[in-house]
């Protein structure tokens, strides 16, 4: 990802946040047509449908209310989306809560779009025992599997695999690295 | 005569004794010894230089591989040859006023006789207050298997002072880590006690855990992760042939050997939980030990092989408990802190050695199954994977210093003998062998 998309989508994640206001949370985003509104983009395979770019062919003035704030909900979804790697606090398997739009957004997509597979890679910061924390990282990647599943991904698209503290996503003892070693991450095929 | 020695062992850092005793040139990631701390009651003796009759071989001297055994254990204090009066080979020239004038306890004294291809040993331990000799004998090993020759006579002496077996023979399995052309290269490898003569058994990119050895020291059972997840494998020393034994979906984890080594405990999640199960090695048929919601890992038979140790953490955190045999309800044996985990029994039913928390650190600590008390054993932190020595008398485990991963051999109460860093890169995962008799 270049740093201007994740500079964007860190800006969509941030105008989601403020614009869905107390009423968005995981649960009515689960909304039907919202829901079939991502599908459609997604298979077209669109990943540019709110780029950015001011091209001649859309303008504000043939948009109408609706549809503009479709679009930016869609944009929104493919934002989110562009996050895949997931915190937990030491010794939980917990899903935080600003976690939670995202992987709804996740699951969404995954059901949009059954052909589609995820591998769910669990970790432990260093601290404690190996073997404990393979069981761990397992425990944490079943947490996100279950989160997905229940939100509309078919099992059958998920695979889980735990490399408990073997593989840190970066090096040092302190909690400022555990806190980003203790993590799943989202791998699509 | 054998006397049995109780130690008490004050555990002060005699801080002055770093000696680097042996420096490996090897690039090839060979342990080195780093002997950092000592025990104040350890048992002066004087290991004189063996006289050698015919070719003996050049490199290490047996007696001074001999001498670095006993050090090691961190129960004997060896007196540098250039202190010692005279250099005596046999009984006839030892002069016991001279050697307790040197503060000896005991002298070992010897030589070496070439004969075609082997080397003979005659050897003998003198007690020098009573003017005795304690131990006496002959051994032979093949021309280029001194250092076995040496760690064969360091178990005599080391069982004719204490009473125990010496565990000088046995061998380590560990796991070291470095980087080759930019990837991970984890190396399973098995050394003597002291980190020589090391041999890699097994190279991946991918991590290898667990080792674990068979009760008859020619196989080893590990968890690696070459084929994308985690799968345990049994490894003939010999033959190198190598087998896939639990390949399930989910965690195939955490081996570990029955006694008469035809079966293997070990963590599966195949049914959506991490559960201990075992494996009948020649049917492959499992039996479920565990049946609970929470992680059950990190299985050990007892000391008697009826029972099994384990960590859980059915209370909300990882602790130890102990089935009185498989399926029993299980009996919680750890309080003391909120993270007490992978148990270690030692082969008496005395303790149980496990990897405990506390304020943020993690030690080495043990639990008296008697009386239920706990003495943590390490002052060292991130301290992980305790395995027992055959004997009971040691421990050797994983720790940091700096950010590189090492092994430190401490006494098994406490009191710390030396350190196993790796020329270059981490070594973890450390697993002492048996006794082979």
């Amino acid at each position: 990802m270049t740093f201007s998309a994740q500079t964007k989508a860190f800006a969509l994640l941030l105008s989601v946040g403020l614009f869905a206001g107390c009423s968005s949370t995981g649960e009515t985003m689960e909304d039907g047509s919202y829901g079939s509104d991502v599908a459609a983009i997604d298979q077209d395979g669109g990943s540019t449908v709110y780029g950015g770019d001011d091209q001649g062919g859309i303008s504000s003035s043939t948009l109408t209310e609706e549809e503009r704030m479709a679009a930016e909900q869609q944009a929104a979804q493919e934002a989110l989306r562009d996050i895949t790697t997931f915190y937990f606090d030491f010794d939980t398997a917990e899903i935080k809560q600003e976690a939670r739009d995202v992987l709804v957004a996740h699951a969404q997509f995954l059901a949009a779009n059954p052909g589609q597979n995820v591998r769910l890679e669990g970790h432990a910061d260093e601290r404690g025992t190996k073997e404990y924390n393979l069981a761990l990282g397992e425990r944490r990647a079943n947490a996100v599997q279950r989160f997905l599943i229940v939100n509309g991904a078919s099992r059958g698209q998920i695979e889980t695999v735990s490399y408990g503290e073997e593989k840190p996503a970066v090096m040092g003892s302190n909690e400022s690295s555990w806190a980003q070693n203790r993590r799943v991450e989202l791998v699509f095929d | 005569m054998r006397q049995r020695i109780h130690t008490t062992w004050s555990i002060r850092i005699l801080s002055s004794i770093t000696l680097l005793l042996i420096i490996s040139a090897n690039a090839n990631a060979e342990l080195l010894i780093r002997i950092t701390e000592g025990a104040d009651s350890a048992l002066p003796i004087a290991v004189v230089p063996f006289a050698e009759n015919g070719q003996i071989p050049p490199g290490d001297k047996l007696s001074n591989v001999v001498q670095s055994d006993l050090t090691m254990s961190g129960e004997f204090r060896a007196l540098p040859p250039s202190k010692m009066l005279s250099l005596p080979s046999k009984r006839e020239e030892v002069f016991f006023r001279d050697w307790r004038m040197l503060g000896q306890r005991y002298v070992l004294v010897g030589e070496l006789t070439r004969s075609a291809d082997k080397i003979n040993a005659r050897y003998e331990l003198f007690d020098v207050n009573r003017e005795e000799r304690i131990l006496g004998e002959r051994a032979a090993a093949s021309v280029n298997n001194l250092r076995s020759l040496a760690h064969h006579i360091s178990d005599k002496v080391y069982e004719a002072i204490t009473g125990v077996p010496g565990a000088f023979s046995t061998k380590l399995a560990y796991v070291t880590l470095d980087s080759f052309n930019g990837k991970p290269r984890y190396r399973l490898q098995v050394s003597d006690v002291d980190g020589k003569r090391s041999r890699i058994r097994l190279e991946s990119e991918e991590p290898i855990l667990s080792p674990a050895w068979s009760p008859d020291g020619k196989r080893l059972a590990y968890v690696s992760f070459e084929t994308g997840k985690p799968v345990i494998f049994v490894h003939e020393l010999s033959s190198g042939n190598r087998t896939k034994v639990a390949d399930f979906p989910g965690l195939n984890s955490a081996p570990a050997w029955s006694d008469d080594g035809r079966s293997l405990l070990m963590t599966l999640s195949k049914d959506g939980n991490a559960e201990i199960y075992r494996m009948d090695l020649q049917s492959r048929q499992l039996t479920k030990l565990t049946n609970h919601w929470a992680i059950d890992t990190e299985p050990s038979w007892d000391h008697n092989g009826r029972g099994v140790f384990f960590t859980s953490d059915r209370s909300g955190g990882p602790q130890i408990y102990h089935m009185e045999k498989p399926g029993a309800e299980p009996r919680r044996i750890t309080f003391g802190s909120r993270y007490n985990a992978r148990p270690r029994p030692d082969s008496e039913g005395k303790y149980v050695y496990y990897v405990h928390q506390r304020e943020g650190s993690f030690h080495i600590a043990r639990t008296n199954l008697k009386t239920g008390e706990e003495t943590i054993l390490t002052r060292t932190q991130s301290d992980e994977s305790p395995s027992v020595s055959p004997n009971g008398r040691m421990l050797i485990y994983a720790t940091k210093q700096g950010t590189d991963s090492v092994l430190t051999v401490i006494s098994a109460d406490g009191g710390a003998a030396y350190s196993l860093p790796a020329s270059e890169g981490d070594v973890r995962e450390p697993a002492w062998g048996p006794l082979i008799r």
